[in-house]
């Protein structure tokens, strides 16, 4: 199991994603804006794609790795995080106003 | 297999009961929030002692009074303790704590107020502090095994950042040290609600896997189930949580959940502030996931070295134990870098694998333990807070 992936040398990643079937990233450098073409990397194995941000998003803060419909269910860590509560499209950002715990 | 770890000394006060402690303190110790003034009193006449006021210790009954008193015998009793000076208001509980203390068989004094009076209970007791606070100078630190430490974790204002690497930097450092023979403690029994599945798996065997069930269930249904006002929303993840990026109860769960690795499994569950009984591995304690609390729980149960993760910046120390502080989170590191032990930001960019980011903590825990103040300790956080399980009489 590769938990300790190699380093990615020159060039520094905008969003980093747990796993592969995860369909959130998680944004890890400050002042990201809108329109940058992001270097995503998938920790689990250092595998890299690119995406577009369709959002000004803060560090930490979520960002759709594909279209999502309300009623969908937001994967983090490969595991069910909460339900998807307003149509997000790739790209866009994913927080409270359009994801919530399944709990409550 | 032998492990880079496995010949790793560090230099430790090797206590009366065999215990390996890291500092060497002599401390001043209310039994009850009225005898604060008094030990307050006997520190800032006795240079090199430390008084460690709280908020309670009178009227409590039942589990309550239990909890309070492993609480405050279990911090005299840890090994960074050198020498306890106890007072209380009365005779009794005041003997009870220092007795319990006594079982490890260092120097212990005992002093009560009542039918003396503040003056004279603090002229006495400066006496007894003064002989400790010499005969605690004149130890000497000698060379231990690492595997002879008790490290605890708990992560605080954690965000996305925690998850993805300061961690899974703790759960490196337990994949390695635990299989050394160190003894560890995690906790924080809310917040594994939204991971209870996998947290429910990492027990040892089926069995404590049950009982850690049954136990953050019960949980749920006295506490959160019978005082909520309203969901959890407001609470768990808590602002500072959803201004670092974490948007529900699951996603903060499975991040904390990092800090016991890939590998690490717990062998048995203890009360709050209780002390692990089946020997060396990880214990997970019934805790508050409130900093200073959950911190002030796992130094009573013994633990001499804190690592705590945070994402937003937390804050936090304990008066006996040093808490090591990790973050992954480049901004914090920008912001808050006095309160910062191990940066591990190299994570986000790449630069930096876990595994290097665990040896990073490794050392980190073994300058530590050999004498470097954390930052914490620099600045002064001495957080010591009771666990209230409910009102007193």
């Amino acid at each position: 199991m590769a938990h300790t992936p190699k380093p990615i040398p020159n060039e520094i990643p905008q969003l980093l994603v747990h796993e592969e079937a995860d369909n959130v990233g998680v944004v890890v450098v400050e002042g990201l804006t809108a329109g940058t073409d992001m270097l995503c990397c998938i920790t689990h194995d250092n595998s890299t794609f690119r995406l577009s941000a369709e959002a000004d998003v803060p560090i930490g803060h979520k960002i759709a790795l594909t279209d999502l419909k309300a009623g969908d269910t937001a994967i983090k860590y490969g595991e069910d995080i909460g339900r998807i509560t307003a149509d997000i499209a790739k790209g866009a950002h994913v927080h409270t106003q359009n994801c919530k715990t399944k709990r409550w | 297999m032998s492990s880079k770890y496995a010949n790793t000394t560090i230099h430790g006060y090797r206590r009366e009961n065999g215990r390996v402690g890291v500092r060497n303190h002599v401390i001043i110790l209310p039994v009850d929030d009225i005898s604060n003034a008094a030990c307050e009193a006997v520190a800032n006449n006795v240079k090199g002692t430390m008084a460690i006021p709280h908020a309670y210790g009178r009227l409590q009954f039942g589990e309550d009074l239990d909890v309070h008193f492993r609480t405050i015998i279990g911090t005299g009793a840890n090994p960074n303790v050198a020498a306890v000076v106890v007072i209380g208001i009365e005779p009794g509980w005041t003997k009870k704590i220092a007795d319990g203390i006594r079982l490890t068989g260092k120097p212990v004094a005992e002093f009560s107020i009542e039918q003396k009076g503040d003056f004279e209970t603090i002229r006495a007791a400066s006496w007894a502090a003064k002989e400790f606070v010499h005969h605690a100078t004149e130890m000497q630190r000698e060379d231990c095994s690492i595997n002879e430490l008790w490290v605890s974790t708990k992560c605080g204002e954690s965000d996305t950042t925690t998850g993805l690497g300061s961690c899974p930097t703790v759960g490196n450092m337990y994949d390695k040290l635990l299989p050394e023979g160190i003894t560890g403690f995690f906790g924080e029994t809310s917040e594994i609600t939204g991971a209870e599945h996998i947290c429910k798996a990492r027990a040892a065997s089926p069995d404590v896997g049950e009982r850690w069930y049954a136990m953050w269930k019960a949980y749920q249904d006295d506490v959160i189930f019978a005082h909520q006002t309203d969901d959890l929303s407001d609470s768990q993840p808590t602002k500072g949580n959803i201004e670092g990026g974490l948007t529900t109860i699951e996603e903060k769960a499975l991040g904390n959940l990092e800090k016991i690795g890939r590998t690490s499994t717990y062998i048995d569950i203890l009360e709050p502030a209780e002390a692990p009984g089946k020997g060396r591995g990880l214990y997970f304690m019934d805790s508050s996931s409130a900093a200073a609390e959950c911190v002030t729980l796992m130094a009573a149960g013994g633990a001499v070295i804190h690592t705590f993760p945070t994402g937003q910046g937390n804050v936090v120390g304990n008066p006996i134990v040093p808490v090591i502080k990790i973050t992954a989170n480049p901004r914090t590191v920008r912001t808050m870098s006095e309160h910062v032990d191990v940066d591990v930001s190299g994570i986000l960019r790449r630069d930096k694998t876990i595994d290097e980011a665990g040896d990073d903590l490794i050392e980190m825990i073994r300058r530590t333990a050999n004498g470097r103040n954390t930052a914490a300790e620099a600045l002064g956080h001495r957080e010591f807070s009771m666990t209230k399980l409910y009102r007193s009489a």
